[in-house]
């Protein structure tokens, strides 16, 4: 059956949809052909991503491009399929329905891309076949007959190599084409269920007021969109439509007919026959892409450049953040003391500096881990080497139920769980990800060091924590935190969020050069959503805890101790003690607690400030703190910062949700406030009994 | 002669022919869709270093399955 129809010229300006199978590709092509001019937000109700870009046409007629999420097929299997396939299919009323359609293929698989074209053909709309990576066809001794394929398929085809930006300007051409030809998509749907396909279309026809062609592949999708994934924002079938299918189901499973498996062959079947003809393959020896992988995936080398570059982005991490975090910090403070200083003293001052400045700057400081971290993941992924990391790490991590791709975000959430969190969107299982989300901030992050590192100095009488009791401690944090996350990833998947064994179905995409363009796009985007996202939340924050903290007023000339001790925060502390005290903290460790909310290393300012109180001297600036921590006691005597107490502490700080900027990126990651919230209740509450158990234990024990 | 075994059981660098899937139905429509049919030629490439999953060449592309999804496809050696 060929469409007689032909896409009537209009003169308004046309909405396209970009879509494509991932690693095609998409994305460059997509910031190749927009630049700036994109809008990135999310579809409402669910957290996938929504880009929408401008390109002007030969003309200077602006025209939308949407960048709809990779996907391999319109059956989809995770909610950023499930949003292409919606888009496409006009379920979607928060987006406008493309009138036209490009698709981007990978010239290297070609054959596979196609079943999604031959998906995506069914509709019957205007549509652009763009065959990219057409560079890396010839290393693969691959020849494409481009123009033959566009003779067979009857639409425009464009020969691109994004990352060049060659192609792009014939790109351009063909989509300012007032007129695009529909293609010559003529394939039997097989007699097994053809009358179910008629039945069905039919009742979209009538019931959902689906244009004829539109109907037509959606009844087609029914069919293999077992299970389909719903997603919030989405129109679901009309009940009269999901009746027919399940009659028919209920038929063929009688009949044994395999429905879905009938259909996906007669596609290939199609496909088959057309790559024959365009594809010319030629016998080449191992290509680049062989050989890496013999390395990269061997049984002990493979082990060892995974090793190799995890340390490397580690190590980098470490080194190159330092600075400009210092310089955020310094200047953060700088400005803060010149607004103190060119404002009258007052409460709008101190809600401007102490809420509002140190608010932005606890959340600047982030930025260069996360630009940073964004680099190297952009890195992976822009090469390739992503998918091996989860190839190689899959049989672990399915030891507590999860797949491969949870690795990179859990690995990387020793930096800072925030890329770690913001990464999770690779992992295509819901729950799967949901998952790695709950139980990436257990993962030791660098924000914990300084808690660490004064703890240990509190530990030991002398002045210099011995290397061999700094390695241990550190060693235990890490292995605690890192156990903690596996061991909680496992009771989740057994119990909350029980799913089906999640499948390791994963392309492993040829090799590429690294992108940079691309990558540094990417990283200012996250970083953007970072602090466009979280900010407002952190902000809110940040002046909440001020506030609790600044209020109420002590007396005229009251030290900042003594401030902070009758302020709001510092009775929480005094609140909080019964519940404390019996994991060996005091309401001043309580105050610690409370402000070092707003992220785990404010704990070491605020304690400066609580315990500089008890030295009664002078000196109070200056005395180290890890003397000022020494000389604390309790009411009765005893003192405070036991060596088990600092065990205990850093050991609460483990497994504890201390950091609000975490807390906001999870809001956003998961679209509601209930899975922050129950993070925050699991973290904090599994902290408070390791911390009692080991207390109580420790004290029995005379320590 | 020709003989028909589970996919996980496919020695590394062997290429057979896709038979079938006994257990018919819903359950891996993905993987036809990735183009893993009755009657398509795949390669066994290598398993990751930990043994599982496995690594397969079909089409021109590489794929990775798990050896429990690798069970319930039938292949063919020639």
């Amino acid at each position: 059956m060929a469409p007689s129809l032909t896409s009537a010229p209009q003169s308004r300006s046309f909405v396209y949809a970009l879509v494509g199978n991932p690693n095609c590709g998409k994305s460059t092509l997509f910031n190749a052909l927009t630049g700036l001019k994109q809008k990135v937000g999310n579809y409402p109700g669910v957290t996938v991503e929504k880009k929408i870009g401008t390109v002007y046409s030969q003309h200077g007629t602006a025209m939308s491009v949407i960048d709809l999420p990779g996907s391999y097929s319109l059956a989809s299997r995770s909610p950023d399929e499930a949003v292409t396939r919606d888009v496409l299919l006009g379920r979607r009323p928060d987006t406008p329905a493309p009138d036209r359609i490009l698709c981007v293929v990978d010239a290297t698989s070609l054959e596979r891309s196609l079943y999604l074209v031959h998906q995506i053909l069914d509709l019957g709309r205007p549509m652009i076949l763009i065959v990219n990576m057409m560079d890396l066809t010839f290393q693969n001794g691959l020849q494409i007959d481009i123009e033959l394929l566009k003779q067979t398929l009857g639409i425009p085809v464009i020969a691109t190599e994004a990352t060049k930006g060659k192609g792009l300007i014939e790109l351009k051409l063909a989509m300012s084409r007032l007129d695009l030809p529909l293609s010559k998509h003529a394939w039997s749907i097989p007699q097994e269920i053809s009358s179910a396909v008629a039945q069905l279309q039919a009742s979209l026809t009538a019931d959902s007021q689906k244009l004829y062609l539109t109907a037509r592949a959606e009844a087609l999708l029914l069919l293999t969109d077992q299970a389909p994934v719903h997603v919030e924002g989405s129109k679901a079938i009309h009940p009269r439509t999901a009746e027919i299918l399940s009659s028919w189901q209920k038929r063929w499973e009688q009949e044994g007919v395999d429905w879905a498996a009938v259909l996906i062959q007669s596609r290939y079947d199609a496909i088959s026959k057309l790559s024959a003809k365009v594809i010319n393959e030629s016998e080449t020896g191992p290509s680049l892409t062989d050989r890496i992988d013999y390395v990269v995936t061997h049984p002990v080398w493979g082990w060892l450049v995974l090793g190799i570059s995890m340390v490397l982005i580690f190590l980098s991490i470490f080194s190159l953040a330092e600075y400009p975090m210092n310089w955020i910090d310094s200047h953060v403070t700088l400005l803060g003391n010149w607004v103190k200083g060119s404002l009258n003293p007052g409460d709008l001052r101190d809600l401007i500096t102490d809420g509002a400045i140190a608010g932005v700057g606890s959340v600047l400081v982030f930025l260069p881990q996360i630009l940073i971290l964004f680099f190297f993941i952009g890195l992976l992924e822009s090469t390739g080497y992503m998918a091996r990391a989860a190839f190689i790490m899959d049989r672990l991590m399915n030891r507590v139920g999860l797949n491969g791709r949870s690795f990179i975000p859990m690995l990387s959430s020793y930096a800072c769980a925030i890329p770690g969190i913001m990464s999770t969107r690779t992992i295509e299982d819901e729950k799967d990800r949901l998952i790695t989300i709950l139980v990436a901030p257990l993962m030791s992050c660098s924000a914990r060091l300084p808690v660490y590192l004064l703890m240990m100095a509190a530990l030991v009488p002398s002045d210099r924590v011995p290397l061999f009791t700094k390695a241990t401690l550190m060693v235990l944090m890490y292995t605690l935190g890192t156990a903690g996350a596996f061991g909680f990833a496992w009771l989740f998947k057994k119990t909350l969020l029980k799913g089906s064994q999640p499948k390791m179905i994963m392309e492993l995409p040829p090799y590429h050069l690294p992108h940079l363009k691309q990558i540094l796009f990417q990283m200012i985007e996250r970083a953007w959503i970072f602090l466009r996202n979280a900010g407002s939340v952190i902000l809110t924050i940040s002046i909440v805890l001020w506030f609790l903290s600044a209020f109420p007023k002590a007396h005229d000339g009251a030290s900042a101790q003594e401030q902070l001790s009758q302020s709001f925060a510092g009775r929480t502390g005094h609140l909080l003690e019964p519940i404390i005290k019996p994991i060996g903290f005091d309401w001043r460790i309580g105050i610690g607690l409370i402000s070092s909310f707003a992220a785990r290393e404010v704990f070491v300012s605020s304690t400066a400030v609580v315990f500089s109180v008890n030295n009664n001297t002078t000196h109070a600036q200056t005395t180290p703190l890890r003397l000022a921590l020494r000389d604390a006691h309790w009411p009765d005597g005893r003192m405070l910062f036991t060596p088990l107490v600092c065990l205990c502490l850093m050991i609460y700080y483990v497994f504890a949700m201390q950091c609000m900027s975490t807390v906001a990126v999870v809001r956003r990651e998961t679209n509601s406030w209930k899975w922050p919230l129950f993070q925050i209740a699991y973290m904090t509450g599994t902290a408070w009994i390791i911390t009692f158990l080991v207390y109580q234990v420790g004290t029995l024990f005379g320590f | 002669m020709a003989q028909e075994i589970k996919l996980s059981e496919l020695a590394i660098g062997a290429t057979a022919v896709v038979r079938a899937y006994p257990k018919a139905g819903t359950e891996f429509i993905r993987l036809r869709e990735m183009g893993v049919l009755p009657g398509t030629s795949i390669t066994l490439i290598r398993t990751a270093p930990l043994g599982d999953p496995l690594e397969i060449k079909v089409r021109g592309y590489r794929l990775t399955l798990r050896k429990s999804e690798a069970e319930f496809v039938l292949v063919e050696t020639t």
